[in-house]
């Protein structure tokens, strides 16, 4: 048995480089060399600044954007750093709400959701995906009825016809790969960065 | 449920069974130590770390020493992870500048990545630098994973041999399966991850000032390059807390189509590296049978409930299914698809929150991982836990006739039953036992973040997720505790080697018997018989073991559920 101490020791250390630095650098090299915008994260800039990642949800509150999804991530409580504050979006902190089907929590929060919605836009049913917080807290995306029910609303803000944003929703909605894999959804970043270019001109 | 739904999970069936086929025919070579396409690069490398090693490569070992081996290189494995994250501070590769990682998430963590679990008690974006994730745990996603591969592998000789006393080498099987199986497909899939949107960088986290004017830091990463790893070893630590449910972790449909993919096709194949070495490909596509049945009733309960959604969601009008904790580009199938796929086969990846499951939807998680994991299962541990569901069943046929058992030419006797069973007891015992002292000493309690029985699901979730080495959760129980980071490292302890052990003693038990010709009373095990007894067997055995314990947790959330009560 003794003579298997030697590569215990040596083949791990042989294997870690292997495994735990050549690949990873490798790869980080390569990366940079052919795909060095999403290696680096699909940042999108504007006027030589970084607003967001077309990968990462942010946060909108105001009535002139469309919003994304709630987002259930933490930060930690600047007053007290063994607690947690909610800070939506939070791109350094990932996480879901982890409430379950019988949470009293959960229910309390859809049903305050619902009816804030359903008195923004009493005309259409509340999608689902809009009142429910997803699992990375940082869903870039929205289902195309979530940013159709929010048109009236935008519309209103920004002093535009609803049919010309109903147009740029379509225009800015992905539907399924192949027709078959994923599910239809609109990137909410990239629907206001159109939005703001539609308005400007 | 739509018809779009079930044609994502068919295509996805087919592909996996297409690919069993030509991965076992090519992971079959490398085991055999044949050239491959790839032998010309690699065997160079090959035979220069068994040189620099002191690997005299033609000298097998007996199935004590093929153990001894695993285990050392276990105790190294977790002295690396540990040293890096107690170090991580003063090391490179930190530009987050993360402190160092406390003992006894550190401890958690180490044997967390030894086991293969990767549970995730520390949320990797906030906690740990870049080198803990490159040299700490990307290295031991391949290596745990090498491991599992080897240790299946040594099985099956113990099948296929005859009247042997050695079972194969250890560093050989783990180096060959590092260089030749998991490194080459990874160098691709990684590429391919990164051309959907995954990052791979060791820059700083991102600053960005979005639309509105406020600030948003971006967490950034080598991200591909262990997630790569991640998926295809069934490991499922993730890069970032939220793991393959991060939009930078899994950043498209398709990429996230074919991460799960990834998580099947070694196990898949390893059942036909199984039918290939006893010299019968049929006996390998009886056990994939077997596995599949189980995994589409498990796809369809999963499915059913989350489309269907809960009662509250249904109160307030809402249509669409049970979206809380999942994300839009996966939608309902797949994230149900995909939770189903990670537990069973103890990868724990996941891309939606399991614990904002429906009850019979998270349960249906709850019952692969009760079962020990061998749809599919791990790489390389999934066979070797269904093959002692095999010896079992074998077994109980061969008491109904009055005839001694025997599979594929060896007779199963009193030292493998005992062996199998031991194995398949010790899982209950942990995390049975375990959430047996959760649900009552009170520091534990208080890491519950949902009342009334789900409260109870969660922390029966973790002690099963841990003792079959999965890593997946019900995420808002909080971890992170003396408690929690002790109790579920020795459930993650137990449930590897206590599993790895007894298979290991049935390997070398096998492998000195004499190889018998099947004759006229021989049970055949490629027919369908076989298949329902082995599904039989798995289901009698799980469900009296842990039935009672779901009785207590998803199925009386569930009809609490449907009779409108909230906790």
């Amino acid at each position: 048995m003794l003579r298997e101490i030697r590569p215990a020791i040596v083949l791990l250390l042989v294997l870690t480089a292997i495994t735990g630095l050549a690949y990873p650098l490798a790869m980080t090299a390569i990366a940079g060399a052919i795909f060095p915008a999403q290696a680096k994260g699909s940042l999108i800039e504007q006027d030589g600044k970084v607003v967001g990642s077309a990968l990462i949800g942010q946060e909108f509150k105001d009535d002139k954007y469309f919003q994304g999804r709630p987002s259930a991530t933490l930060a930690p409580d600047p007053n007290d750093s063994t607690k947690t504050v909610s800070a939506p979006y939070n791109a350094a902190n990932s996480g879901g709400s982890n409430l379950g089907p019988t949470s009293k929590a959960l229910a309390d929060r859809l049903k305050e959701d619902v009816d804030r919605l359903k008195a923004e836009n009493p005309n259409a049913t509340v999608p689902v995906d809009l009142v429910t917080t997803s699992a990375s807290g940082l869903d870039p995306d929205i289902s195309p009825e979530a940013a159709q029910f929010q048109v009236p609303r935008v519309a209103k803000a920004r002093n535009i016809s609803e049919d010309q944003l109903r147009q740029l929703v379509a225009s800015n909605t992905q539907g399924r790969l192949l027709g078959l894999l994923g599910e239809p959804r609109v990137n909410v970043l990239a629907l206001n960065l159109a939005l703001d270019r539609a308005t400007a001109k | 449920m739509t018809m779009i739904g079930w044609l994502q999970i068919i295509l996805f069936c087919a592909i996996i069974v297409a690919l069993t086929k030509p991965l076992g025919w090519y992971m079959t070579r490398v085991f055999n130590g044949e050239r491959t396409f790839l032998s010309p690069v690699l065997r160079p490398i090959e035979a220069g770390i068994y040189w620099f090693s002191g690997v005299d490569e033609k000298r097998e070992q007996h199935w004590l020493t093929y153990t001894v081996a695993m285990l050392l290189f276990h105790v190294g494995g977790f002295l690396i992870i540990y040293g890096v994250m107690r170090l991580q501070a003063v090391l490179p590769f930190n530009p987050a500048g993360q402190g160092a990682v406390a003992e006894d998430l550190s401890f958690n963590t180490a044997i967390s990545f030894i086991t293969n679990t990767n549970w995730q008690n520390y949320g990797g974006e906030s906690t740990i630098s870049y080198l803990v994730q490159m040299v700490g745990l990307t290295h031991q996603n391949f290596l745990s994973a090498a491991t599992g591969i080897a240790l299946a592998v040594a099985l099956i000789r113990g099948f296929s041999r005859a009247s042997a006393r050695t079972v194969g080498n250890f560093w050989v099987d783990v180096t060959r399966t590092t260089l030749y199986v998991l490194l080459p497909i990874c160098v691709v899939y990684t590429l391919f991850l990164i051309s959907q949107g995954m990052p791979q960088t060791l820059g700083d986290y991102v600053e960005a000032t979005t639309l509105e004017g406020a600030k948003q830091t971006i967490a950034v990463g080598p991200v591909a390059s262990q997630v790569a790893i991640k998926m295809l070893g069934t490991n499922g630590g993730g890069f970032f807390n939220a793991n393959a449910a991060h939009p930078f972790e899994n950043p498209t449909a398709l990429s996230n189509f074919v991460q799960m993919l990834s998580i099947f096709v070694i196990g898949a194949a390893m059942t036909n590296v199984f039918g290939r070495m006893v010299g019968n490909q049929r006996q390998g596509w009886a056990i994939l049978a077997v596995m599949g049945v189980l995994f589409i009733a498990g796809v369809a309960i999963t499915y059913w409930a989350e489309a269907d959604g809960t009662s509250t969601l249904h109160a307030l009008g809402l249509t669409g299914g049970n979206m809380e904790g999942k994300e839009v580009r996966f939608g309902i199938v797949a994230s149900s698809l995909f939770a189903v796929i990670t537990t069973a086969a103890s990868c724990g990846a996941v891309n939606a929150m399991h614990d904002s499951f429906t009850a019979l939807g998270g349960m249906i998680p709850l019952i692969n991982m009760q079962l020990g994991e061998i749809i599919i299962g791990g790489v390389g541990a999934g066979l070797y836990g269904m093959l002692l569901f095999v010896v079992l069943a074998i077994f109980v046929a061969g008491l109904m006739v009055g005839r001694t058992p025997e599979y594929v030419g060896k007779k199963i006797e009193a030292r493998e039953v005992k062996m199998a069973m031991l194995a398949i007891l010790v899982l209950p015992l942990m995390y049975l036992g375990w959430t047996a002292v959760g649900v009552v000493y009170p520091a534990a309690v208080a890491s519950m973040a949902n009342a009334g029985p789900h409260g109870f699901t969660e922390v029966l979730y973790a002690f099963t997720s841990a003792t079959g080495n999965n890593g997946s959760a019900f995420a808002g129980l909080t971890g992170n505790t003396f408690f929690y980071n002790l109790t579920l490292a020795s459930a993650m302890f137990v449930g590897r080697f206590f599993m790895i052990i007894p298979a290991m003693a049935i390997a070398g038990s096998l492998a000195a018997k004499k190889s018998i010709p099947p004759s006229a009373g021989t049970f055949p095990t490629t027919g369908g018989l076989f298949v329902g007894l082995v599904v039989g067997v798995i289901l009698i055995i799980g469900g009296l073991t842990f039935f009672p314990a779901l009785a207590l947790g998803p199925i009386v959330e569930h009809l609490a559920m449907n009779a409108g009560q909230v906790f």
